[in-house]
């Protein structure tokens, strides 16, 4: 199989910290300073300089504001506590039509690589070899305009994405087709729902036929049905003979549709390998953000004791551990934890707020009073406390869950009030198919009558 | 193709840029229609604005203020001033804004980004055009009722002009939005900038009336020859010079060079900075 993208010791450094304003004197000072041959009189001393002499061009033409502004290029002499590499030293090559899985968690540097390959920002070193024209769905519906018509937008977006008009004329009507908003052709986007906006944009993407497409956890938009068009869509790509670079939170998605995988760790490559084993290691090298928390010795306080906390995990109603939940099915929630002595009146429970910080509830494995008699005295062992979260119960977003190991007005064991984060998906819950998003935690389904009470009651009210 | 750190200065992949020409297309089309959606007057507006600046300017230079138009209507002479230098500083702080106002979309794709300023200056020659022909319908009415103007052969010299100041536009424009990325304040200093410049541009007064010893000062603007060519060419007032006019586009390709060259070298990482 000949290779399509060939990365060959990729670095990418940022620099931290707000770089605006007020900084044209620190520049000139800089440059002044480098033209007389003297140090950076903005470093501050006793810190490591960091050059990269081989982008250390030092042309004259205002060499500080050009250079700095330009980044990630470190000529200027910046302390390297000030910039953080984002990817460091990445090497690895993929086959022309395989599907790769990029995994780690959020800040691994999956976006950087993602970035640097569709040419958004350059690398500080390194290079990457692509053959063929490479798309990215980072983003649908990039350079959207919203007094356009759906057909102008079409030809716009597929311009922007690197169509040629020809190009779109002959995918046009297949573009409409796959986003089934032919009616509204042409009306301007602005008045389209906002899943019939996503459905435009996909579709405009997926028909570019790249040799390289990159996918983004763009999955997470739209309804049930469309998703399984989208993930149909990237499947025909790969066997086309053409590559996809599949990043995603969601392991049974990287299962489903990659072979082989890359795990990210802090901007290193932490493995590549075939993905069930990638997804294993991943999983079990405690850095997993997805559906599972662990905990290691070093991790649980030393005044836990006999308390030890081993791992928090959410699991849908089909056993698996996930990460993302349909707020249309129950979640269950596990606590394992291991007792190193015998204890009495201990309770164990859930916080639950969402990402914003509010509290949604609390609640404790011995709540119900018959269960607090019969586990009154744990014995030393490993135990899994076990909660359900019913269907039809939290709203979309992303939720926080804490845990809490104590007795009542005794003493608290353990506590960890953000162990695991998850998103809820409100696919199929009560008023979706208003694509507005609802206020508050809860979406239950309630039972609502409507019921006809005569017509010339509306007279009369107001009226009287 | 190779993603590379650094790109030399002179990698300008001019080439790539044209392959991209159905987008600038697009840009221009969506910038013009994008412009009257909504509006009742639509693209009147692009008449109605230079034609209400000519009219405050012919009360209040002309009336009021009593400058000397060297002898010719005061409407023609202050619309000739306005459409011109209108479009050189459209195209100019339009252009300044590139990175900030389309930080949205160049986060998300790649495409050359020298199509945006591109696309700008298309549309504004569209409205350029727009006022140029009611200009010369006020021109023709002015001829027909026996005004003293004298339209003469430099009227060929037209498409030359609009191409000088659209370069020193799209050259000055993209420096400021390449420097823009870093120091912000320039956004400022642009509005307020063009505006000052029109004064030391013989827009609202004809360059005859400067005293010798600034006229230097004022023959150095690379802006002043387009202006005074575009007057005696249609109105036969003042002079043109093809020295003068040489000069502007001297100073045009400078400034535009190094324009391209500094967006192209901003552009590769300017996403780290914005």
């Amino acid at each position: 199989m000949p290779i399509a993208i060939v990365v060959d010791h990729l670095s990418k450094e940022y620099r931290l910290g707000q770089i605006s304003g007020g900084t044209l004197r620190e520049d000139l000072n800089r440059w002044w300073a480098r033209k007389r041959g003297k140090p950076d009189p903005t470093s501050k001393i006793g810190q490591e300089v960091s050059g990269t002499p081989a982008f250390s061009g030092g042309i004259g033409f205002d060499g500080g504001g050009v250079k700095t502004s330009a980044g990630s290029r470190t000529s200027g002499g910046y302390k390297t506590s000030d910039r953080i590499w984002a990817l460091r030293d990445i090497s690895f090559s993929v086959e022309q039509g395989k599907v790769l899985g990029i995994i780690g968690r959020n800040g691994a540097g999956k976006s950087t690589l993602l970035k640097i390959l569709s040419r958004i920002t350059a690398p500080t070193s390194g290079e990457i070899r692509v053959k063929g024209r490479v798309a990215s769905l980072l983003e649908v519906g990039t350079g959207f305009h919203p007094e356009l018509s759906g057909r102008e937008n079409i030809y716009l977006n597929g311009a922007i994405l690197g169509m040629n008009q020809r190009e779109i004329d002959k995918k046009f009507d297949e573009i409409v087709e796959f986003s089934e908003v032919q009616k509204f052709i042409d009306t301007p986007v602005k008045r389209y729902s906002s899943g019939m906006y996503v459905r435009l944009a996909f579709a405009v993407a997926a028909h570019l036929e790249p040799e390289i497409l990159v996918v983004d956890e763009v999955l997470a938009v739209g309804d049930a049905e469309f998703q399984r068009k989208c993930l149909g869509k990237m499947s025909d790509v790969a066997r086309s003979g053409r590559t996809v670079l599949f990043v995603s939170h969601n392991m049974s998605a990287v299962m489903r549709l990659t072979e082989e995988t890359i795990v990210l760790n802090k901007g290193n490559l932490a493995l590549m390998a075939e993905t069930p084993r990638a997804v294993d290691f991943y999983m079990s090298s405690g850095f997993a953000q997805v559906g599972e928390r662990r905990w290691e010795k070093t991790d649980v306080p030393s005044n836990a004791a006999p308390f030890c906390p081993l791992y928090l995990r959410i699991r849908d109603s089909r056993g698996q551990i996930i990460e993302s939940v349909r707020s249309t099915e129950p979640l269950i929630i596990e606590f394992h934890y291991r007792l190193h002595a015998a204890m009495t009146g201990l309770r164990v429970g859930l916080y639950l707020q969402t990402a914003r910080g509010e509290m949604v509830l609390t609640t404790f494995d011995t709540d119900e009073s018959s269960h607090f008699e019969t586990h009154r005295t744990r014995q030393a062992g490993d135990y899994i406390s076990r909660c359900e979260i019913p269907a039809d119960f939290l709203n979309e977003g992303r939720y926080v869950l804490g845990v809490n190991a104590s007795s009542y007005r005794v003493r608290r064991y353990f506590q960890e009030e953000q162990a695991i984060s998850f998103t809820v998906d409100a696919t199929g819950s009560p008023g979706s198919h208003w694509p507005e998003v609802r206020q508050g935690p809860i979406r239950p389904r309630l039972q609502w009558e409507i019921e006809n009470v005569g017509i010339k009651d509306i007279r009369g009210v107001g009226h009287d | 193709m190779v993603i590379r750190p650094q790109r030399t200065w002179f990698d300008l992949r001019l080439k790539e840029l044209w392959s991209y020409r159905d987008l600038i297309g697009l840009f221009v089309r969506r910038d013009f229609v994008s412009v009257y959606k909504q509006t009742i007057l639509g693209p009147l507006w692009y008449i109605i604005q230079p034609i209400m600046t000519t009219l405050i300017f012919t009360v209040i230079f002309g009336r009021v203020a009593r400058l000397s138009t060297d002898g010719l209507p005061q409407f023609l002479f202050y619309m000739s001033g306005t459409i011109v230098w209108g479009y050189f500083a459209e195209c100019l702080t339009k252009t300044s804004n590139t990175f900030i106002t389309n930080a949205q979309l160049f986060g998300k794709v790649y495409f050359p980004r020298l199509a945006v300023p591109i696309s700008i200056l298309i549309s504004n020659l569209i409205a350029f055009s727009i006022q140029f022909v009611l200009f010369l319908g006020f021109v023709a009415y002015y001829w027909f009722s026996g005004a003293d103007i004298q339209p003469n052969l430099w009227v060929l010299f037209t498409p030359i002009l609009v191409l000088i100041m659209a370069g020193l536009g799209l050259g000055f424009g993209i420096i400021v939005s390449s420097l823009t990325t870093r120091y912000r304040d320039l956004r400022f200093l642009v509005t307020f900038g063009v505006q000052l410049w029109m004064y030391i541009t013989p827009v609202i007064y004809p360059i005859s009336t400067i005293p010798e010893r600034y006229r230097p000062f004022i023959q150095a603007n690379p802006l002043t020859p387009i202006i005074e060519t575009f007057r005696y060419a249609y109105l036969g007032a003042g002079s043109a010079n093809p020295l003068n006019l040489l000069y502007s586009a001297g100073f045009m390709l400078v400034v535009l060079i190094l324009g391209i060259l500094l967006f192209n070298r901003i552009e590769a990482t300017f996403m780290d900075t914005v």
